[in-house]
């Protein structure tokens, strides 16, 4: 009894890292082979690789593991031996080879590579294994006849690297192809561009009279044909998008860039046609390269992470069937009414069902975010998604998956988001002014050259549109946007796309749930520090907490004194809310509470309040007037959240939607301002409706959750955060990913967002800058294809650099990199 | 004069050639994971310093 809480927490200082995943060692410490490991299963993967000779995974990163704890496979692969599922999976199969890629969210660091494409040392059968990092995938070709799919993904799961199956993979392969057709867009681009440049030059340097016309009208013409695939193929994208804004009585910023490429073309043309001049084919050219590779900056994503699961991701594949008393595995939608199903211990229910076992202990934190487990007896029925803890239980299905209650919610309407409601873009309501305005500019600009020079007056018009061509404005957003995600990112904040990011700066409601929001999913430690406390007081003060429902009583209840404890009657029981309490037990005075509340009992016993560290709560008790001691109740809230709260609460207005009963609300007033909103015992459904009641109140709602229960609210709000404490596990469908321990600096990142706005303006001014002068020289008549080709790059590679260099100082100044 | 002629169409069929391989190599995929490509070539190396006599045949 009574270790003494200092030493616990000079113990973390220390900190022994694993020297498996690099995990700080804790409750568990393993000492083998003279390297430490955090628990059992960091050791048996050393063993295994170190067996197979394949410690070099160590040398090639600083523990580069992935950590085991609270991994427990068992018969979870059963199903795989089906052979249905097996022929969806496996990508090729005949005879002794059998070829199968798999997405694993684990692999994250060279070490990953080295061992996964190792794998044919570790296991006989395995041929080849080859790894596509950026994609999470491994690609494995083995022999079936030796080496079982089972078998193969149980192998992968005890060395750490979990292969996340899926029965339905066909989005994925859909973005590759289109990354690929940007790139050769841009490649084509480039290739064009230098070419017509490089022909260009003598052009620039004034060699206007070469005496050899043929070779002037030759190099014009060979332009011409060299700007073909880039006004054909390379621009479609632009096109295309012009015109559906147009059908939709929309001007996006693609009007103005694809008017400015049509006009570039057509009077280049006109004018190689009439030998007035060289055209302006290399301004064009260019001006596409830099456009391309702005879009490929703005479509960068984190190609390893999902922002797309639905529910169906949390369920598992296969369920056990029981016929006849005999098992069999069978793919979850296969699974008919009245069917008898088995769940052991941690498996998910996939549809709603009545118990047929005696009893239950099931965890629906996943559908509704309550973490405490429920008990349920036989006959009851049990909804889907609920999970079994403890021994295995058997069921009788009563509804198809399709038909379940929590597929129902999940089809409902209102989980879809409307896409008509997103905000609109900054550069799109922009470009709207900005396209009207050059074409007032170009028509004035006819007007009056009209009476002056009827055919300066057509180039006049035309060279506006030209120089007016917004591309340092189409420019300016995707390189900030795509930089600040980049800045995101290495913080562990991951945004699906550059859009997020703006949809950030509009924010003006957040919303929290609790359970694994706010707080850790681990529990915190209880430390007891004071007189030893014998059986006959320890069975007391167990029955005086039974009473109370105070999460403190429950803690120290749960995690203290795990023994049954014989029954008291207590008199004259009191609860004092806020402060603790008290009870006759046995004849004996018992008082369990805070300082203030046992005041008189515990002011000459110092010792007891040492720890002013503000993670800790303490509960004293005393017996009869008597002090005994002080637990130590690490709450499990994260850390900065009171820093965080107060400086979100100045500009944001503020909600807790919870899952979980009123019990913590006494906690989360501490933590959160005054004023602000808490809802407890929230249905999936009634986030849902929160979310859509303050969205119709015109709010800019932003939802940070972490459960399927919060999936629905995620969806809904403009902008859903999933927060996890590991990235690679698997999300709720979200607009961004933030690692758990970031949450403190939740603020941060939205003032930053706040920075690139500001950053975007300023490019702006620099565009409209390069604009003006470019204007000036179209109104004049004195626009030359020479000074549009070096007024026109320097424009986009000045916005360029600005936005690159800017958003990265910024980013150092606010500490974010 | 003229041979300048045939010197741009040398120089834009040699780039021709590159583009057509860049593109290649784009619809090949190699531009797909650019991230374990630099990280393996450095693992052989290492393992030779292991077990040299399973790989020295490849490496001559």
């Amino acid at each position: 009894m009574g270790h003494l809480p200092q030493n616990k927490i000079d113990q973390q200082d220390k900190q022994i890292e694993c020297y498996h995943c690099g995990d700080i060692c804790q409750d568990e410490h393993v000492l083998f082979d003279e390297k430490n490991f955090c628990c059992n299963g960091c050791k048996t993967v050393y063993e295994i690789l170190r067996e197979n000779n394949l410690c070099n995974y160590y040398d090639l990163e600083k523990n580069p593991g992935i950590t085991l704890k609270n991994r427990d496979f068992g018969e979870k692969y059963n199903y795989l031996d089906n052979e249905e599922i097996q022929d969806k999976i496996l990508d090729f199969c005949e005879g002794q080879t059998a070829k199968v890629h798999f997405y694993i969210p684990t692999i994250h660091c060279s070490s990953c590579i080295w061992l996964l494409e190792n794998l044919y040392k570790l296991k006989e059968g395995i041929r080849y294994s080859r790894v596509n990092f950026t994609q999470k995938e491994v690609f494995i070709d083995y022999n079936p006849l030796i080496l079982t799919l089972k078998d193969l993904v149980a192998t992968l799961a005890t060395i750490g690297y979990e292969p996340y199956i899926s029965l339905e993979q066909e989005t994925r392969k859909k973005q590759k192809s289109v990354n690929r057709d940007l790139l050769v867009k841009i490649g084509v681009a480039g290739f064009c561009f230098g070419n017509i440049m490089l022909l260009s030059f003598p052009e620039y340097f004034g060699f206007e009279g070469i005496d050899d016309k043929i070779i002037q009208r030759f190099i014009s013409w060979l332009n011409v044909a060299l700007v073909l695939p880039v006004v054909f193929y390379c621009s479609t994208d632009y096109f295309k998008s012009a015109f559906t804004g147009l059908k939709q009585k929309y001007i996006n910023i693609d009007v103005p860039i694809s008017l400015g490429i049509i006009t570039l073309f057509i009077v280049s043309i006109i004018h190689v046609s009439f030998q007035i001049g060289p055209g302006y084919l290399d301004s064009l050219s260019g001006l596409l390269f830099f456009l391309l590779i702005g879009r490929w900056i703005q479509n960068k994503t984190y190609e390893g992470l999902s922002f797309e699961r639905d529910y169906r991701s949390y369920f598992p594949l296969a369920v056990t069937l029981v016929i006849n008393s005999t098992h069999k595995t069978v793919p979850v939608r296969d699974l008919r009414e009245n069917d008898i199903i088995r769940i052991r211990n941690n498996e998910i229910l996939p549809a709603d069902s009545i118990l047929l076992s005696k009893e239950a202990n099931i965890d629906y934190s996943f559908v509704t975010g309550e973490s405490e487990p429920v008990k349920k007896n036989k006959n009851d029925l049990i909804y889907a998604g609920g999970r079994q803890m403890g021994t295995s239980i058997e069921l009788a299905v009563q509804k198809t998956v399709s038909q379940s209650y929590l597929t129902q919610l999940w089809n409902n309407e209102a989980f879809k988001k409307e896409e008509s409601s997103q905000i609109e873009s900054m550069i799109n309501r922009i470009s709207k002014y900005f396209t009207a305005t050059v074409l007032i500019i170009a028509f004035s600009g006819l007007v009056t050259w009209l009476s002056i020079d009827p055919f300066k007056a057509w180039f006049v018009f035309t060279a506006v549109l030209i120089v007016a061509c917004p591309c340092a404005l189409a420019l300016a957003t995707p390189f900030t946007l795509g930089n600040t995600m980049n800045v995101f990112g290495r913080n562990h904040f991951y945004l699906k796309n550059s859009h997020t990011v703006e949809k950030l700066m509009k924010i003006s409601h957040i919303v929290f749930d609790k359970t694994g929001t706010l707080t850790n999913s681990k529990k915190g430690h209880i430390i007891f520090e004071g007189e030893s406390i014998n059986i006959k007081e320890k069975s007391w003060i167990s029955n005086l907490l039974t009473n109370s429902t105070h999460p403190l009583s429950r803690r120290i209840l749960t995690s203290y004194f795990h023994d049954m404890f014989t029954h008291h009657p207590i008199q004259r029981y009191h609860e004092i809310k806020g402060k603790g309490i008290y009870g006759n037990v046995d004849g004996h005075h018992i008082k369990i509470g805070s300082a203030a509340f046992l005041n008189g009992e515990i002011a000459n016993q110092q010792s007891f309040s040492d720890i002013k560290d503000p993670r800790y709560s303490k509960v004293y008790i005393s017996i009869d007037g008597h002090p005994k001691g002080v637990f130590f109740i690490e709450n499990n809230y994260r850390e900065g959240l009171d820093s965080l709260m107060d400086h979100l609460g100045k500009y944001f207005k503020l909600t807790v939607l919870s899952g979980d009963r009123e019990t913590e609300e006494e906690n989360l007033k501490s933590i959160f301002p005054s004023g602000t909103l808490m809802k407890f015992n929230q249905k999936p459904g009634e986030k849902l409706d929160y979310i859509h009641f303050l969205q119709k109140n015109g709010e800019q709602v932003m939802m940070l959750g972490d459960g399927l229960n919060d999936a629905g609210a995620l969806v809904k709000s403009h902008l859903g955060v999933a927060v996890t404490e590991d990235i690679t596990s698997f999300t709720p469908a979200s607009d961004a990913i933030l690692d758990a321990e970031k949450l403190a600096k939740l603020d941060k990142f939205i003032s930053f967002s706040h920075t690139s706005k500001n950053i975007i303006i300023a490019s702006f001014i620099i565009s409209f800058f390069y604009n003006i002068l470019g204007m000036g020289f179209a109104i004049m008549g004195k626009l030359t294809p020479i000074i549009a080709a070096i007024l026109m790059p320097a424009s986009s590679i000045s916005v360029v650099l600005f936005a690159t260099f800017a958003v990265t100082m910024m980013a150092r100044i606010n500490k974010l990199i | 004069m003229s041979v300048i002629v045939l010197l741009i169409i040398f120089s834009v069929i040699v780039a021709l050639i590159f583009l057509v391989s860049f593109i290649w190599a784009v619809k090949s995929g190699q531009y797909d994971d650019t991230e374990s490509p630099p990280v393996r070539i450095l693992f052989d190396n290492e393992m030779n310093k292991q077990s040299p006599p399973e790989n020295k045949k490849t490496r001559k």
